[in-house]
């Protein structure tokens, strides 16, 4: 395993904590925090964005540098994902779109059928596609087809901090599909967030853990760190982690054994 | 789902130290999935023509008051103010009258409303799922309806005349409402009119039926109260500040992400301290009277209810950001609804 960068849609990232941009208490804790951790690539609610009211527009208080990702939050299906896409571009708000579908609101799964349909439209006129999806080795195959330019599967509910759920089908995702895997949503705690990172993510989402904590920059910091640190583990090829036959063969090596002569 | 007696038990139960508990734990639940963003509106009242004689309120087709119908130029001219105050959803509100505000002149208004504002929704008379894809494809988002009581003897007694007599109609009216894509419904009852527990018991099960049945819907709730006031002789009971603080809080733990409003029907220090714990969307510089942002002087008018916070939208925006939170003025960006 090597460090490469981490790179979406020849972009280089050099920090692997993105961060999403709501439930902040004012716009200033949201940008002390957007500071402090260093992110490079944020995700802003395209239904969020006030563009006549300066003073409240949430793009006027993320630094320069930082990617933009307007998400379309809101949409219930293929159709509204686009059609807000769309809008979020003609608002100046670049081609970089986070899909989401979602049409619960008790559960806010994402509708990966959906997703897949607004994927291969908005990838064909020219976005920068970041699906969030449930993480289904399908779906993100059909991602792939479909020209996103990240997967995006979930680790828990939404806002729920409950951290990896959703492991072993992350996992799944991280060996067998060649774009970037960006865990998002239910990431509640660095630790969480480290062991994404230690399974091979490519790098992590968080908001509603950030955005409620009592010190949103100090704990947008520790999620950095402890992304950066769960990456090096990843690098450093972990024990625990280690999946292919051992060196060693104590079930079979009894089988090379050199017969006794009796 | 909890039950009845659980109700019961919560909204009786004297303990201080209870009341504490329960406020912590929706407190906790809020900030969760909310964190600390209240969304703010407005209501425009369009029209007080109504049909129906329903005891409670001041715009009943019998009280001899003023009756308005606001034309093209004149909800143009309330929806410039209302824009102006920075206000970017829109409630817009009609009695309950088929012949005066029909579907036609609702869609205009929403047309018009378009210009000015992201979010449109409607609290006026039901209707059928065909004519809610008419406004849905004009513009309109939410369709606010409150089934006031759903006691039907006390439903009956309250509900003398006119369209809104029809319990089951009324009841059926968020599923037509979702049936036609809204994207926002809310539902509530009228405390006072009747007894609490049961009316919360059967509004839980409405609304957990709804989000079974149409999931993509966002939900919200209201908890408006009749106040003892003289000659409201059909008031039920009166719900206490106490009273009303359970039910907000009880709603929050049960439905962690419905909308929880409160208008402006409240006291000021009520509403400020609700947002700590529950409640998540609150109207702002409210006017409850036909033409009373722009068109009539405050003499001539004749408000729905009486309002007890008359701040105004930048006081209330300077009193959330006092208390650390953020008000949102835009939760939704406009898109064609397709039907």
């Amino acid at each position: 395993m090597t460090n490469s960068p981490l790179i979406i849609a020849g972009k280089e990232f050099k920090s692997r904590f993105f961060l999403g941009t709501g439930k902040f208490k004012n716009k200033k804790e949201m940008a002390e925090a957007i500071t402090a951790c260093g992110t490079q690539l944020v995700t802003v609610a395209l239904r969020r964005i006030d563009i006549e009211r300066h003073q409240e527009n949430i793009l006027e208080h993320i630094p320069p540098g930082v990617t933009l990702v307007t998400n379309t939050s809101g949409a219930r299906n293929a159709q509204e994902a686009v059609r807000i896409a769309r809008l979020a571009k003609a608002s100046g708000c670049g081609n970089w779109i986070k899909i989401e579908v979602i049409n619960d609101s008790k559960y806010l799964l994402p509708d990966n059928v959906e997703t897949i349909k607004a994927t291969e439209i908005l990838a064909a006129e020219g976005f920068v596609v970041l699906p969030y999806m449930y993480p289904d080795l399908y779906t993100a195959r059909a991602l792939v087809k479909a020209g996103a330019a990240t997967v995006m599967p979930l680790g828990s509910l939404i806002g729920s901090n409950q951290g990896l759920k959703t492991r072993e089908f992350i996992k799944i995702l991280i060996d067998e599909i060649d774009l970037p895997i960006i865990v998002d949503a239910g990431i509640g705690a660095p630790s969480q967030a480290a062991e994404a990172m230690e399974l091979g993510a490519d790098a992590v989402l968080a908001n509603t853990a950030v955005a409620t904590a009592g010190d949103p920059a100090l704990l947008a910091k520790a999620f950095a760190q402890a992304i950066e640190a769960g990456h090096m583990a990843y690098l450093s090829q972990l024990p625990t982690q280690r999946t292919v036959a051992s060196a060693s063969s104590p079930l079979t090596g009894f089988l090379y054994d050199i017969p006794a002569k009796n | 789902m909890i039950s009845l007696q659980k109700i019961n038990d919560i909204l009786s139960d004297q303990r201080p130290e209870s009341l504490e508990e329960l406020a912590q734990e929706a407190s906790f639940v809020t900030r969760q999935y909310f964190g600390r963003a209240i969304s703010l509106y407005a209501p425009l009242y369009l029209s007080n023509y109504c049909s129906s004689h329903c005891t409670y309120c001041g715009f009943h087709a019998l009280n001899k008051i003023k009756r308005i119908k606001l034309s093209d130029d004149q909800y143009h001219r309330e929806m410039q103010v209302i824009h102006a105050q920075g206000i970017r959803n829109i409630l817009m509100l009609t009695g309950e009258s088929y012949q005066h505000t029909p579907v036609k002149y609702l869609k205009e208004a929403a047309q018009a409303a378009a210009q000015y504002f992201q979010g449109i929704a409607l609290e006026v008379h039901p209707m059928r799922v065909e004519e809610y894809k008419e406004l849905f494809a004009a513009g309109v988002d939410g369709i606010t309806v409150y089934q006031e009581t759903y006691d039907r003897t006390r439903y009956a007694q309250v509900h003398l005349s006119g369209y809104k007599k029809d319990y089951d109609f009324r009841r059926d009216t968020p599923r037509r409402a979702a049936q036609a894509g809204m994207r926002h419904i809310a539902l509530g009852i009228l405390l006072g009119l009747s007894d609490p527990v049961t009316d919360l018991f059967e509004l839980y099960e409405h609304l957990a039926q709804m989000e079974k049945s149409y999931p993509g819907v966002e939900y919200s709730v209201s908890f408006p109260r009749l106040r003892p006031i003289k000659s409201q002789e059909f008031m039920h009971c009166d719900v206490d500040d106490m009273v009303l603080t359970k039910i907000i809080a009880l709603t929050r733990i049960l439905f962690p992400r419905v909308g929880i409003n409160l208008s402006t029907r409240e006291e000021p220090k009520l509403r400020d301290h609700l947002l700590e714990i529950a409640v998540t969307r609150m109207s702002a510089g409210s006017n409850t009277s036909v033409g009373g942002y722009a068109l009539l002087p405050e003499e001539a008018q004749d408000p729905q209810f009486d309002i007890k916070d008359e701040r105004s939208v930048a006081e209330i925006i300077h009193v959330l950001k006092s208390k650390n939170f953020d008000p949102v003025f835009t939760d939704w960006r406009r898109i064609e609804n397709n039907v």
